[in-house]
Order: C-alpha cells, then structure tokens, then sequence
C-alpha cells in the first residue's frame, strides 16, 4: 500500500507537495494519513479531495483516509462539507462529528461544480453571508459582495466550459494574525479535467512549437488571455479575476500539470512561476483576498 | 419609432429557475439574448428597445459578453434591420462588466447610470464623445441649426458616425438627430 503523510498544515502553501505525491503513486491502493493534520485551508480541503479522486481513478478503488486526531479539525472539515465530498472519494472511518444545523461560520462550504446550474447555487448562497464578511473582516465597500460573486462565478465557470470534467469551489475567512496582522478570504477551486495544456492545445500549441507545455499554457492563458474559442469576446475570466484581485491586493495562483504561475502582491513571498511539478490533471486555482488596510 | 421596454431580470426568471435576478453563465447570457432577439424579430424594420437591467443584482462578463456585446454586435450592421439600444438600471456594480465588454469588441452603447443620468459606455473616440455629448445636451439638433452646435466638420462626421453606430437616431424624414434618452424618457 502506498502511504501519503498529509502534512501538519495543508493549505495553499502546502497543497504541492500533496499533489505531487499523489501523481506519482502507482496502482497501488493509496492510505492518505492525516492523523496529524493541525491546520487546513479550503485549498487544502479541496486539493485532498481532489488527490483522493486521483488515486481512486488510478488505482480503481477508494483510497483511505486516516481522519485527524485533531477534534477541532474534525469538526471544522466536517462544518466546511469535506466529508459530504469524500464520499465516493474516500473509505474513513464513521466518527465523522455531525454538521450543527442553524447558521454556519462558513463564507462557502465545499460545493461540486458539474454544471451551469451549480455556477448559479454557488452565487445564490453567496449572498446572504459573504456581504456580511467582506464588509466587517475585510472592510471592503458594501458593493463588493457584487465583484466577488463575479469572481466566483468566472472562476467556476472555468471548469464547466473548458475542464470538460467536474471539481469543487470552497471560501473561508480567516484571521492571519501572525502571517499578516489581518483578515483574509481564501477561495480554492479545482478540477480533474483537460488542464490548460489540453484545453489550449488544439488551438494555440502550434505557434509555440517545441515550446508547448504546461508552463506555456498557462502564460498564454493567464498572461495572454487565449483561449481555446475563437470568439473574440471569450477569454476574459482570468484577464478580469486578476483584475479585480489586484485592486484589492490580493494574490491568484493556477496550478496546471507541471507548472504553477501566479500574481502575487508584495505581502506574499510565492514565487510567480514554479514549473517543476509532478504531472497533476486538471487546474487548481487559489486566490487570497485580504482586508484592506487604511492609507 | 415606439420603444419597447424589456426587463431582463424577468427574462432571466423565465429563462433559468432561481429565486434571485443573477445574469451569471454564458448559457444564461445566450437564453437571455436570444430571447430579447425573439421579441424583436417581431417587429418591423426600425426599433428602439429599452434593456432595463435595474432588476439584475448579479451580472458577470460572460452574461455582460452575451447580453450586451453580442446583442449589440448582431445588428450593428443590419441593415435590414434598424436596432437602436439603451440600457438602464446600468449602475456601479454592473458598469464595469458592460465597460470592458464593450471595449474588447470596440461597441458603444447609451446607458442610463444614475436617475435621468446617461452615458455613452465603451469605445467612442473623443470627438464621437463630445458629439454625443452636445446631442445628449440637447436631446434634439435641428440639420441647418447644427453648425451653431458643432461647428466643426469632424465633428458634424463623428455625429453621423454615432448614427451609424446606432447611438443616435436620425429622422429619415426630417433630417433631425435625436438623443436616445428623450425618446425612451417616457418609459422610465
């Protein structure tokens, strides 16, 4: 059995390594061990489920999951939806703390995107908490609830017109006392589709030649705008998230295949470029909102 | 020219089950755009639509893309049929999905802002734009009274340019220029 240790912190930071240790398993039947798990992000969460998805393709049976000792992170993953999404993702143990029903702290619990119509329930259940959140964390004006649900609905629009496959969306507000001295949004969604270098490949990998590759891909799209449709009004997703995640100096990533690129602002010390990955399906996008600071 | 109104936050709860009037997914821009050009093609060779968004709390670029850039981009060039836009109910949260929409396909369009507030949105040139301005003033140009307001050739060409583009309408009869706005004030 191949045995993955999930580290102590799985977030946007730490979610590579998981993924690269995934990408290398063989058929092998998979135990994910994450008794240990201390602190984890909705990028975290949605990156073990989407490992946990890789592994179980791969190997044509549920990889297990070793749950966290933690009962604090028990419940918060349980709160977040993760164990609603490891099913048929994951063989676990049955001491999943129940969900509390009544209001939930959480901005965006663990949601698949399989369709047009999850896009709309993504945006519909925004409304009611998130204006909330980014007005009294993140002190962003009373008419962000609007960019952000535009960001949500672009970036999960994504999977379903180009993956060609389903993933997840997950929001959480944090406050990064330590690493920032403030709040901050953490947006994580991932698929198991085509990738950049896929989608992009029919209709752009000629011009580049030799060149082609994950780390091309992703610069034309991310950098460029391109897209594999030949409409001039398509492409604008990414150009307009970074946009506005640059207004309000918060940092986006996209991991695809074996590369990673980002736009990061000066509060984070990511490089902007990483093309040495284990070959991971699909895209993986994480963005970090913070709150803002007065002048 | 009678203006016909069409309130897109009602064509989206027709068109896609959802308790609130979010313009998000291309397939729901696309419905909606294709059922404003079903209204229309009812209608004879010239027509003024009134695209009220004031209802729509969410809108995203790709809605913005389908329901504003491709519906205008359809009839353009027309000229079978004579399709004259304003948009209303275009505020703050929704003017930058319409502005950059507009400037990827280099369009321009009239829209209301604000109460009684009109503005032309995308990629005019600055004589189009102080053109469209003097009209927007005005809301009427006489053709022998139009060199007192715009006295400059350029900019008498910049007002046909803006006919052309069908942000202002030119009576074939008379020869008058009209702002969009007055001819949809009554709708709104």
């Amino acid at each position: 059995m191949n045995v993955l240790a999930v580290p102590v912190s799985l977030d946007h930071q730490t979610v590579d390594g998981l993924l690269d240790g995934v990408a290398s398993v063989d058929t092998e039947r998979t135990l994910f061990d994450a008794r240990h798990l201390r602190w984890v992000d909705p990028s975290g969460m949605v990156a073990l489920l989407a490992a946990g998805s890789v592994a179980r393709d791969r190997q044509g049976t549920l990889p297990r999951l070793e749950l966290p000792e933690s009962p604090d992170v028990l419940g918060y993953l349980s709160r977040m939806g993760f164990f609603r999404g490891a099913c048929g993702v994951f063989e676990f143990e049955d001491r999943v703390p129940r969900r509390a029903s009544g209001s939930s702290d959480v901005l965006l619990e663990i949601t698949p995107i399989e369709g047009n119509a999850d896009v709309h329930s993504v945006v519909d259940r925004v409304q009611s908490g998130a204006g909330a959140v980014l007005a009294s964390k993140l002190r962003y004006p009373s008419t962000a609830i609007v960019q952000f649900s535009v960001i949500l609905s672009e970036v999960c629009q994504n999977i379903v017109e180009h993956a060609e496959s389903s993933g997840w969306v997950a929001a959480q507000a944090y406050n990064w006392t330590r690493r920032l001295g403030r709040y901050v949004v953490v947006i994580s969604v991932m698929d198991l589709g085509r990738g950049f270098r896929g989608s992009l490949a029919d209709g752009h990998s000629a011009r580049y030649g030799d060149r082609w590759g994950d780390t091309t891909a992703l610069e034309a799209a991310f950098l460029h705008g391109l897209t594999r449709f030949p409409d001039s009004g398509r492409g604008q997703g990414i150009q307009q998230i970074r946009r506005q995640v640059q207004r309000w100096n918060g940092a986006i990533t996209i991991r695809s295949g074996t590369a990673r690129i980002g736009q990061v602002p000066e509060w984070d010390d990511s490089p902007p470029l990483v093309d040495t990955l284990a070959p991971f399906p699909g895209a993986q996008i994480s963005i970090i909102l913070p709150a803002r600071v007065d002048e | 020219m009678d203006p016909i109104s069409i309130d897109v936050g009602g064509l989206v709860r027709k068109t896609v089950t959802s308790l609130y009037s979010h313009l998000v997914t291309r397939p729901t821009g696309r419905a909606v755009r294709m059922a404003i050009e079903t209204q229309l093609s009812g209608t004879v060779a010239r027509s003024l639509s009134l695209i009220d968004l004031s209802e729509v709390t969410i809108l995203d670029f790709s809605c913005a893309d389908e329901v504003v850039a491709k519906l205008l981009q359809r009839y353009v060039d027309d000229t079978a049929h004579e399709a004259f836009f304003v948009f209303c109910g275009v505020r703050e949260p929704h003017r930058d999905q319409i502005q950059v929409v507009l400037e990827r396909q280099s369009l321009i369009a009239v829209a209301e802002t604000g109460p009684g507030t009109f503005e032309l949105l995308g990629t005019p040139t600055l004589v189009e734009a102080d053109s469209w301005s003097s009209l927007e003033r005005r809301g009427l140009l006489e053709p022998d009274g139009l060199t007192e307001f715009l006295p400059d050739d350029e900019a008498r060409a910049a007002l046909d340019r803006l006919v052309d583009r069908r942000v202002a309408f030119r009576s074939p009869g008379s020869g008058r220029y009209h702002a969009l706005s007055r001819l949809v004030q009554h709708l709104l």
